[in-house]
């Protein structure tokens, strides 16, 4: 049995990891509301973005010309996947659950012998995924200086992965993030965003007749690079909130299990302190009875 | 009969604008300026950097935009934009820094025209505000 100023020690260890974990819970609880805020308040406008698109390429007259970026290349060869994580740990499943979504889809990807191309955005996603997959990563991004998610490092990537787009460097891009949902659930999501799926491909009955001004397909094509680095962002938005909901429960989770520890630490000091005075008393009262 | 719509302005970050009483919104759209009045048709058309111009009940606006979309819909007029400045309360520096920059852009030697088209219009605007 562990002495008793062992025991001490211990206990104050735990506790003052206690601490620590509980004020980052309180931390990530207040970004969590600022991240989450702002998560809504992005909603807008990808929603809006993603209308004005369908409604635009419902009234596209012929597909074949249509802007690459909406029809895709007509092959099927080069995959790229964005993989989107955080660049701080100490989040619960955040990162792993990303990493795993993907890594589904890379094995898929791969068994059907096609090229698989990586882009990281955050550090974590690259450590976890360069022992494996280290040769299909192309680029890896970071934005651990900018404090908040902004729109201009979404831009960044989205220029990145147009820019290989258009030198042909690929035919699919997919990208991947949490979705929030709430503080305890975050729904890892896989979303291609080159060739664009209109996903709600509903014939729109009412006859919308819009007027453009310049033609559908200039500004198809003007919108379309504008669109990804929106997905992108929304993607950044719903990923900050994501994390900051994952680290908050997973150190809500630590923080109780150090008050379990420490109580059961408690006792059995108490215990062995215990111990300790009887087995002292015991032997005080058999020396008085020797006398 | 009231000759009154709503408009929404909103950027990346967050829903910047929104109001339902306005009767007049000039916008700088590529081809040239648009005024839309109500029960205007249903119009989708991209922004070139410019000015805004809201008139309303509540009184005027002006807005800078960079770049943007527009959908018109049912009265009701969405403009999606990366960067918006209101004219009331920009600041002389703020415009000589995106002037810089895009004097900077324009001196590059591999834009091309469309982009040297849009530069240009941009410094136009901005030496007008200034």
């Amino acid at each position: 049995m562990a002495s008793l100023d062992d025991l001490k020690k211990r206990i104050s260890s735990v506790k003052s990891t206690q601490k620590i974990t509980k004020a980052m819970k309180m931390v990530a609880a207040a970004k969590l509301r600022r991240a989450q805020e702002s998560a809504e308040k992005g909603r807008p406008y990808s929603d809006k973005m993603n209308n004005i698109i369908l409604n635009l390429s419902n009234g596209i007259s012929d597909i074949e010309n249509a802007p690459k970026l909406l029809s895709g290349t007509g092959e099927d060869k080069v995959h790229l996947c964005v993989v989107m994580t955080s660049d701080r740990g100490l989040c619960g499943g955040f990162n792993t659950n990303i990493i795993k979504k993907a890594k589904q889809y890379f094995q898929k990807v791969l068994d059907e012998g096609k090229t698989l191309k990586i882009i990281t955005v955050g550090t974590k996603g690259y450590d976890q995924l360069k022992r494996l997959y280290g040769d299909n990563i192309i680029e890896r991004i970071s934005f651990k200086d900018s404090k908040n998610v902004n729109y201009f490092d979404a831009d960044k990537v989205g220029k990145i992965v147009i820019e290989k787009f258009e030198k042909k460097e690929f035919d699919v891009c997919a990208i991947f993030y949490n979705q929030f949902k709430n503080v305890i659930t975050q729904i890892p999501q896989e979303q291609q965003i080159i060739p664009l799926k209109t996903s709600e491909k509903e014939e729109n009955s009412s006859e919308d007749n819009y007027e453009f001004e310049p033609e559908e397909d200039e500004i198809l094509s003007n919108l379309l690079p504008k669109n990804i680095s929106t997905q992108i962002f929304k993607a950044m938005l719903e990923n900050s909130a994501s994390e900051q909901g994952s680290r908050m429960s997973a150190m809500d989770n630590a923080t109780r299990n150090a008050g379990e520890m420490v109580d059961k630490l408690t006792i059995e000091y108490n215990r062995s302190r215990q111990a300790a005075i009887t087995k002292e008393l015991i032997e005080i009262i058999s020396g008085a009875e020797s006398l | 009969m009231s000759e009154e719509y709503s408009v929404e302005i909103v950027n990346p970050e967050k829903s910047f604008l929104s109001k339902n009483d306005v009767t007049e919104v000039v916008v700088p759209a590529f081809e040239g300026e648009i005024g839309i009045l109500k029960d205007h048709i249903s119009i989708i058309s991209f922004l070139k950097p410019g000015i805004i111009k809201i008139f309303s009940k509540s009184g005027n606006e002006r807005f800078y935009v960079n770049d943007g979309i527009i959908e018109f819909k049912d009265n009701n007029l969405s403009i999606l934009t990366s960067l918006i400045l209101n004219l009331k309360d920009i600041d002389k520096e703020k415009i000589s820094d995106i002037q810089k920059s895009a004097e900077k852009e324009l001196s590059k030697s591999d834009i091309n025209d469309q982009e040297k088209y849009l530069l240009d219009q941009k410094l136009e605007v901005l030496k007008s505000i200034n």
